[in-house]
């Protein structure tokens, strides 16, 4: 049975255009772009766009921008939030710069802002303009310009393009990493291990079967790995975990990470300190098992949309759009915001209620793609992020 | 694939032989929907009692002492509590395993658990902790072979819908009590009917539909007067009429019934109900004509549900051999497990972690749309992987009690391939061959 759903029919996307790319990058390798022939040519060695590492994480639910990054400094903030937060009694927000400043559960994040090692996008949102979480993560890990167009991913498609692995840390395949045979899934394995006859029995079984072969070629690949769980439990184990793998000199240099819980409704407050504190927990441990190789990793933290700019009648915010993104890692241009700020007067507001999006958030993805899978813009907004618009963003330190 | 087999695996729950659908395959499905089996939920909690044993463990929880050196021991309270509200979910749960598992009428039990599925609640939040099981057997379960309308207002108005969504705490901005305190409106409930209960995403509502509709559901809460019963309270009730999609909708607690039948005719529910109906019972992308001949009874009979799977069930599409079969779930592929070895189930905890592991904890979806129907969102190498873990294991457990070969060639008669029939045959155990009939890609599949 083939993979449901190819995009060849949508997006004129196909192995064939995708053997085309590889010649053109190796053409424009040769026209002078040093690194990105070393990408293509040796795959082992720890050179250009090769030893560049990329871990997506996913926040379902939609963090609340504003919470995480509230904008103290704006003239309607304390209209805004300012009687909610005075509710709270919690710690004092981390100083960014005049305009924002962050929420005290992110201090490793703080400290890499101080460091100039992560980057905040706000304002920031896909071009999604409804409010439905589903429509809303389908278009962001689809890469479309509108839901349901693509039934493959983002990631799926880059992956696939360039012929590498990648591994996502969760049970289910994420959407944005379908479309590409190098993509596994991991999680981890309790109680006894592999009985190896059945294993060899079960692949011969599956053999005539293409989902299952697939699927379970994948498993039979990754057993030794697999099976040293040793990230440790939760969402720390989990990123700790996607560290090692990419560490490994024979592991992929793409991982995903998911963390649900985000739709704060009500006493959002308290929820976010905690889930901001495991976020913030987890990328430490990503961060230490990633050891040496930070300096080459983008780490790429993203949300379906905000929420609403004003808390509701419940302690707790509503669906919104525009929200807030991170890029952090060692060769990142951070310690700055980077955002076209609508400010959050009554007028400003998309709708009167949403923080108005002014920055597409393809134009952050787009970069890093190029970047990891060393793609030309072009290349990328014609196949991997459908319509991305050109901007040429400085994301990293010259 | 033969109407038998189809009518087994993948409307059913997967029967040890096929010789009792054989005769006739149609009347086998169509005849459960006149007496679905009874679900015996005697001495399982009622949604009050859970309301008040989750409440409970919340409230204790909270009076932790925070600074204290000794907290990271929870008092006794808390624990025994806590332990209270894991046995009740686990009692629910076995039961609603064992009904699964053995029940006379496996098809109509599949349209139940579509049916909560459609309605989903979580216990992500801890007030609805103990509530997720009551509100299947209370709400869903008791209006699933009745109306539309009657299910979706009982799932709707049930304590765990009610907390998990929100609307217990939404408050209208100018009723009594929101004129009173700083409270005010919550949309989580308001939009969740729209988009996941009855005219799907692109069903032509609007934010300010999602807002209205949010108003004309305040004061649908806990009632304040009986513990864990709900009920409308005017004090919390936005006043005023509201609009929805066009209408005009009076104000008090009538307008909720005015607006679920409206909502029921709307030509979008009907697309979106038959298109989920479809996707799960028969295939991933169910072709058009099957689709709108389920949507056109939905909505001639104003959502009645008997005639809807009359419909679905009758229909010639539904029984084509050549769909793409359904990557089964991982809870249905261990109780389908169970009730091919007519086997009660019975290691319960072990099976929901390898359930959970498979990707679907159970009782925590993880939003309110629910669990996902389509095969790539549960075939993955590492779900597969955890698969082929379970069957081991599970085999392992019930080797003494059935020869694999003999079970396959009764299960699937003339569909199992020959591929498969060969590893079972050539297995170098009962364990073994047990385990490879349970990997096997006929009964990952439905």
């Amino acid at each position: 049975m083939p993979t449901p759903n190819h995009p060849t029919l949508q997006t004129g996307f196909s192995r064939r255009t995708s053997l085309q790319w590889l010649a053109g990058a190796a053409v424009s390798a040769i026209a002078g772009s040093l690194p990105a022939r070393l990408a293509f040519a040796a795959p082992a060695e720890a050179a250009g766009a090769q030893g560049q590492r990329l871990v997506v994480v996913l926040l379902r639910g939609a963090l609340d921008g504003l919470a995480a990054v509230p904008a103290p400094g704006d003239p309607a903030w304390s209209g805004l939030r300012g009687a909610a937060e005075a509710a709270e009694k919690t710690a004092a927000a981390l100083p960014l710069d005049n305009l924002f400043a962050m929420h005290p559960a992110l201090a490793n994040l703080h400290r890499w802002y101080e460091q100039k090692e992560l980057l905040v996008v706000h304002a920031t949102a896909s071009p999604y303009r409804e409010r439905s979480h589903f429509d809303a993560q389908q278009l962001l890990e689809s890469g479309g310009d509108r839901p349901f167009v693509l039934s493959t991913g983002w990631l799926g498609r880059a992956l696939q393009a360039t012929g590498r692995p990648a591994m996502a840390l969760t049970a289910a395949m994420p959407l944005a990493l379908r479309g590409a045979d190098g993509a596994s899934t991991w999680t981890p394995t309790r109680g006894p291990g592999n009985d190896q006859d059945l294993m060899a029995r079960v692949a011969q079984m599956y053999s005539t079967d293409i989902q299952l072969a697939g699927a379970f070629a994948q498993v039979m690949g990754q057993q030794g790995m697999a099976m040293g769980a040793q990230g440790g439990p939760g969402f720390a184990g989990l990123a700790r975990q996607a560290g090692m793998f990419l560490s490994d000199p024979k592991g992929p240099r793409v991982a995903w990470l998911e963390a649900d819980g985000w739709d704060t409704h009500t006493q959002q407050a308290p929820r976010l300190t905690r889930l901001l504190g495991l976020l913030d927990d987890g990328l430490a441990a990503l961060r230490e098992a990633l050891g040496a190789h930070w300096g080459q990793t983008s780490v790429l933290v993203v949300t379906e949309f905000g929420r609403s700019a004003a808390f509701n009648g419940t302690a707790g915010t509503d669906h919104g759009t525009g929200g807030v993104t991170f890029l952090a890692g060692g060769a990142v241009a951070g310690g700055r915001v980077l955002a076209d700020w609508p400010g959050l007067g009554r007028n400003a507001l998309l709708d009167g209620r949403d923080l108005r999006p002014t920055l597409d958030l393809r134009s952050v993805i787009a970069p890093v793609v190029q970047r990891q899978f060393a793609l030309s813009s072009a290349q990328v907004q014609s196949a991997v992020l459908l319509g991305a618009p050109k901007a040429a963003l400085e994301l990293w330190r010259a | 694939m033969q109407a038998a087999t189809i009518a087994s695996h993948r409307f059913g729950y997967s029967e040890t032989s096929l010789r009792q659908i054989q005769g006739d395959p149609r009347a086998w499905v169509l005849d459960q929907f006149k007496r679905p089996a009874p679900f015996d939920a005697s001495g399982l909690l009622d949604g009050a009692q859970a309301w008040a044993l989750s409440r409970d463990v919340l409230r204790a929880a909270l009076q932790l002492p925070g600074n204290d050196k000794e907290s990271a021991t929870p008092a006794p309270g808390v624990m025994v509590l806590r332990r209270d509200l894991r046995q009740a979910n686990m009692a629910g749960l076995r039961r609603r395993w064992q009904h699964i598992s053995t029940t006379s009428t496996p098809v109509a039990e599949r349209w139940v658990q579509f049916w909560a599925n459609h309605f989903c609640v979580a216990a992500t939040r801890a007030t609805v902790a103990g509530l997720i099981w009551p509100h299947e057997y209370e709400a869903v379960r008791p209006h699933a072979f009745g109306s539309f309308q009657a299910l979706a207002r009982a799932a709707l108005l049930h304590p765990a819908m009610l907390l998990y969504l929100d609307n217990a705490q939404s408050i209208g901005p100018d009723s009594r009590a929101g004129r009173r305190r700083e409270k005010g409106l919550n949309e989580n409930l308001a939009r969740e009917l729209l988009e996941l209960h009855t005219l799907g995403v692109n069903g032509g509502y609007t934010q300010d539909d999602v807002t209205q509709t949010a108003r004309l559901l305040t004061g649908w809460t806990m009632r304040p007067d009986t513990p864990g019963a709900t009920g409308f309270v005017e004090a919390l009730h936005q006043p005023g009429s509201k609009l929805v999609l066009g209408k005009t909708y009076p104000e008090g607690p009538k307008a909720l019934d005015l607006l679920l039948e409206d909502l029921t005719a709307h030509p979008a529910c009907a697309r979106f109900v038959a298109l989920k109906l479809v996707r799960h019972f028969v295939t991933d992308d169910p072709p058009q004509a099957l689709v709108d001949a389920v949507a056109a009874r939905f909505r001639a009979t104003r959502g009645d549900l008997p005639a809807t799977a009359q419909a679905l069930f009758t229909h010639e599409l539904a029984w084509g051999s050549s769909h793409a079969a359904k990557f089964k779930r991982p809870e249905e592929l261990v109780l389908s497990a169970y009730r091919m070895l007519k086997l009660p189930a019975a290691a319960i905890e072990q099976d929901a972690l390898a359930v959970q592991n498979m990707g679907q904890a159970l009782g925590r979806a993880p939003s309110p749309q629910g669990w996902p129907d389509r095969t790539e969102d549960w075939l993955s190498p590492d779900a597969l992987h955890k698969r082929v873990l379970w069957a081991a294991r599970f085999a392992k457990t019930h080797r003494e009690l059935v020869d694999a070969r003999a079970l396959a060639r009764l299960a699937w008669g003339d569909d199992l391939s020959l591929a498969t029939a060969q590893h079972i045959e050539r297995a170098e155990s009962a364990e073994q061959s047990l385990a490879l009939a349970l990997a096997s890609p006929e009964f990952q599949r439905r």
